[in-house]
């Protein structure tokens, strides 16, 4: 699925790499523990968090991740912002809670990591 | 013989500096993309190297990292000035964690860590003094060395 169909379906807002959403969506890891993220992460996955910090996108950029959606509409600092647009990650946020995300996902095809 | 060296470089870590926590990283994973490590051994060592540099970020004063590529493997060192470790089995049981809920918050401290550096690498060693400092140390073969 591409990132830009899930964008729609989660009603997310783009916060970086808005020319970036035809990436292809697969899989699916989504835990606010970054440890979790950088073990069952095996690259190009979605990543759904609801850890803004700077952890979050230094977490998707070891991990490999194609996107980073964070959920609970929370938002990062501008400067986690900058620097996933550095990485070159898009990153995306949504008003939905992590439970509700990974259903819809779920319900869609999408798999996830383990 | 030993292998040929290609790369030494050695990193300061800063205690407590949750802004900085994983710059270090950061920057061997670029090093080590410009010497040509190919994608998927870069990712294991990034991983250990990430989960290492939190865990003196969390726990110690300070740190540093050394990071010695050869013909054959990476070699990463992590030397800490910190609590050590009182029972190092226990701390590599997946779950397992000591972490303050403010380390929770920062997005670690699930008892993941050391498990995942483990994990990720081909030989791996935890040397503690408790009050003192610990270091963990981990090989990871390149490939033709596997």
């Amino acid at each position: 699925m591409k990132l830009s169909e899930i964008k729609e379906l989660l009603q997310c807002e783009v916060l970086a790499g808005e020319d970036d959403l035809s990436v292809d969506i697969q899989q699916v890891v989504a835990s606010d523990g970054m440890s979790e993220i950088l073990a069952f992460a095996k690259s190009r996955e979605l990543m759904i968090t609801g850890l803004t910090n700077i952890q979050s996108i230094r977490t998707a950029d070891v991990a490999g991740v194609s996107a980073v959606i964070y959920c609970r509409g929370k938002r990062p600092d501008k400067k986690v912002i900058d620097f996933a647009k550095q990485k070159q990650i898009p990153v995306l946020v949504t008003p939905m809670v992590m439970f509700d995300i990974c259903g819809i996902l779920f319900n869609r095809g999408l798999k996830g990591v383990s | 013989m030993t292998a040929m060296e290609l790369l030494r470089e050695c990193y300061e870590i800063q205690g407590k500096n949750f802004d900085k926590a994983g710059e270090v990283s950061g920057e061997i994973k670029v090093v080590l993309r410009d010497l040509g490590i190919d994608a998927a051994h870069l990712r294991r060592l990034v991983i250990v190297a990430f989960e290492a540099e939190m865990n003196v970020v969390m726990y110690a004063q300070r740190g540093t990292m050394t990071l010695i590529v050869t013909e054959e493997d990476i070699n990463l060192e992590t030397t800490d000035e910190g609590p050590g470790i009182p029972d190092i089995e226990l701390a590599l049981q997946e779950g397992y964690s000591t972490a303050s809920d403010e380390m929770r918050e920062m997005g670690f401290g699930f008892g993941m860590g050391l498990p995942n550096m483990k994990k990720n690498s081909d030989e791996f060693r935890i040397e503690s003094n408790v009050g003192k400092g610990t270091s963990v140390f981990s090989k990871i073969r390149l490939p033709a060395h596997e």
